[in-house]
């Protein structure tokens, strides 16, 4: 599907928060695609990485918050280790989740937790669960 | 040689096995250690925004506490908390500005500038034991056992502080070789259990656990060697889930490597904490005498 | 004998802010008292008095610091330029529990208080803490399963709150740290063999003659029963033993 192009779909303050929040400069993808072929969660997410970042570099805010990508993102770096053009995709995923997690929202309720999950997950999962999905 | 030990928050509890196997597996190899006498939570996860320096109060914290015990060295054992402490030492160690605002933040504690080392259990035993001596120490080789390594993210990226090369690492391998273990390799091994996800799309970490023990299996292995307490819970004891939900998926035993390698070094089965494992792996263990051969 | 002159002692006034107004208080003065001198009254906020309650929790800044520092308003004597307010209370939720079902368990400890494992170890509330408990520490024993640890390092918290109110995690640091103490108490200290022992003896009886006694006594026979009661001797020392053993 064609999109249109303006300055008037491109947002610069999202642009500009993720470069702040992140300090990478995702305008540096030439689009290869092999973040995408690395993700493991390719299948779960709604919007690849590499197309996330196509997304980033004409400031399609809307999409990127409908995008589900950032927030299935398991930080495992697969992606960052084998870009060539050495754009840390991992940050700029992080930044994505900042900006819904500094306006205080959360992503999971830790307090939902039920009784038995508590009782089997190990503080690992909770502790790093806590850091990315709540804010 | 004596180092100090940072074990990590699961690893007094879920993860025993991993603590209890590595520490008598250090005794076997004559490696002292020391334990952190006063230690925090590492946070888990390395903060990712660039503007964020709070999050990396923890692992500073823990690196400074080291510090005040008098080692150079810092030893961990689990996979997080490894790649937590090693990368904020990274920063402190080379960006100037933002260990100014940390060491200023921290007005109540002494200055850090990144001089600690953190190791990682399988690399300390690489560089400072070899395997050569690691397989001299072997009482009870894991001979016959197809055993697939699987590293998990963390060891391996990012690149700066990779235990190995992060695209093509032999550091696991070569270890479980040493113990005697058939080696199964196959591509997934370096891939993403769903880490954190479980929280937050329990079913997409579900899925991408139960694509590495498959491929496992159709490579050949009959048990897995494990690394990180949360990639026990995803592999380990998620598989009745995976069991239920995929058709296909056949019950894979779960191992820290250093219970296996506690197997191997014939430490006293006390140290396993083989009950923290999922049944089928200490089903497997007996079905291949290697619980016998240890302790008569 | 020396002659008393009644001589009219005059603290020195000096100058505190309180909630960012001025008042001249006399430096000898606690900071309650001193507020109370400045015209405020207390209805909420005060307790003991003692510095046991928990309820006077206040923070101040000094001038030349960006410091927080804090203190019990009973305890702690006015100082010079002292900028300051009363937290006499901040909500954090308890979790309610049955405790009885409880079983000693980290697990449980992790299912009241899931927000445990945001802690980032800022400090900043050991660096709060009007009685110098090493919050900080007794979270992390926490977060790695350790009651007992977490039991002993909190047990001088008076629950006053002042380390919640400074939590980057949003933790309620002072409630998760009596549910430790309660459970260290409970499940993980070793049970007094004599205090199930004596529960027995009063539960058949054994108290139940001089009780029924007392209760149909006359006011001056108690009175008199009273005074006359048996008492540990001030220089009694470790081997005295009652008379009447009906103690023990």
């Amino acid at each position: 599907m064609p999109i249109k192009i303006s300055k008037e779909t491109a947002d610069e303050q999202i642009r500009q928060k993720v470069k702040e929040i992140s300090g990478e400069d995702f305008q540096k993808c030439y689009q290869c695609g092999t973040c995408s072929g690395s993700c493991p969660m390719a299948d779960q997410i709604t919007v690849l990485p590499r197309r996330v970042m196509a997304l980033l570099q004409l400031g399609r805010k809307e999409a990127l918050e409908e995008a589900n990508t950032h927030w299935v993102c398991a930080s495992c770096h697969m992606c960052v280790v084998r870009c060539p053009r050495g754009i840390d995709i991992a940050k700029v995923m992080e930044s994505l989740r900042q900006l819904t997690l500094r306006k205080n929202e959360d992503i999971i309720n830790p307090s939902e937790i039920s009784k038995e999950d508590t009782a089997k997950l190990p503080q690992v999962a909770m502790v790093s669960g806590f850091r990315k999905l709540t804010s | 040689m004596k180092i100090s030990y940072y074990p990590g928050c699961t690893l007094k509890t879920k993860a025993k096995n991993l603590e209890s196997s590595a520490l008598a597996c250090l005794d076997a190899l004559g490696v002292e250690y020391e334990e952190l006498p006063r230690w925090n939570c590492c946070g888990a996860v390395y903060s990712l925004s660039d503007d964020d320096l709070i999050h990396l109060i923890a692992p500073v914290r823990d690196l400074i506490r080291v510090q005040e015990q008098g080692f150079d060295t810092v030893l961990t054992l689990c996979s997080m908390c490894y790649n937590t402490l090693a990368r904020a030492n990274e920063l402190m160690k080379n960006d100037e500005v933002k260990r100014g605002t940390i060491n200023d933040f921290m007005d109540e504690e002494p200055d850090y500038k990144g001089e600690i080392k953190v190791v990682h259990f399988l690399d300390f035993i690489r560089d400072e034991i070899g395997w050569d001596k690691l397989k001299a120490n072997v009482k009870n080789p894991l001979n016959g056992m197809k055993l697939a390594p699987y590293y998990g993210c963390t060891l391996l990226r990012p690149g700066d502080v990779s235990i190995d090369k992060s695209n093509s690492p032999v550091v696991f391998e070569e270890c479980m070789e040493a113990l005697g273990a058939e080696i199964v390799k196959f591509p997934k091994a370096i891939e993403c259990c769903g880490s954190y996800q479980v929280l937050g799309n329990p079913e997409a970490a579900l899925k991408v656990s139960n694509d590495i023990i498959t491929e496992a299996t159709a490579f050949g292995a009959e048990a897995m060697a494990l690394t990180c307490p949360l990639c026990d819970y995803n592999l380990g004891h998620r598989q009745e889930e995976m069991l239920k939900k995929y058709e296909g998926t056949k019950a894979l035993p779960m191992f820290y490597f250093t219970q296996l390698m506690a197997v191997a070094l014939g430490v006293d089965p006390e140290n396993y904490n083989l009950d923290l494992n999922q049944a089928v792996s200490q089903e497997f263990l007996k079905g291949k005498n290697l619980l016998e051969k240890v302790s008569t | 004998m020396t002659e008393v002159k009644a001589v009219e002692i005059k603290a020195k006034l000096i100058p505190i802010y309180i909630m960012g107004k001025k008042y001249e208080v006399p430096e000898t003065l606690t900071i309650m008292k001193a507020i109370e001198y400045a015209g405020y009254q207390y209805i909420r906020g005060c307790g003991c008095r003692g510095g046991v309650c928990g309820a006077c929790s206040t923070v101040y800044r000094k001038p030349g610091s960006y410091k927080i520092m804090s203190g019990l308003a009973c305890q702690t004597v006015v100082e010079p330029e002292m900028y300051l307010t009363q937290i006499p209370f901040y909500p954090a939720i308890r979790s309610t529990y049955t405790f009885e079902k409880l079983t000693g368990k980290p697990e449980e400890v992790f299912d009241l208080y899931h927000e445990l494992f945001r802690c980032v170890a800022c400090n900043a509330c050991s660096k709060v803490c009007p009685m110098d408990v090493e919050v900080m520490d007794y979270i992390a024993a926490l977060k790695r399963g350790d009651i007992k640890a977490a039991a002993e390092i909190s047990f001088d918290c008076i629950q006053c709150g002042l380390c919640a109110s400074r939590c980057m995690g949003e933790l309620p640091q002072y409630h998760i740290a009596q549910l430790a103490r309660r459970i260290n108490g409970r499940y993980l200290t070793p049970q007094a063999e004599h205090l199930k022992t004596m529960v027995a003896n009063i539960e058949a009886g054994r108290y139940q003659e001089s009780l029924t006694g007392l209760k149909v006594m006359d006011i001056n026979m108690l009175k008199e029963t009273y005074t006359a009661r048996e008492m540990e001797p001030a220089t009694g020392g470790e081997d005295w033993i009652p008379k009447e053993n009906i103690g023990l």
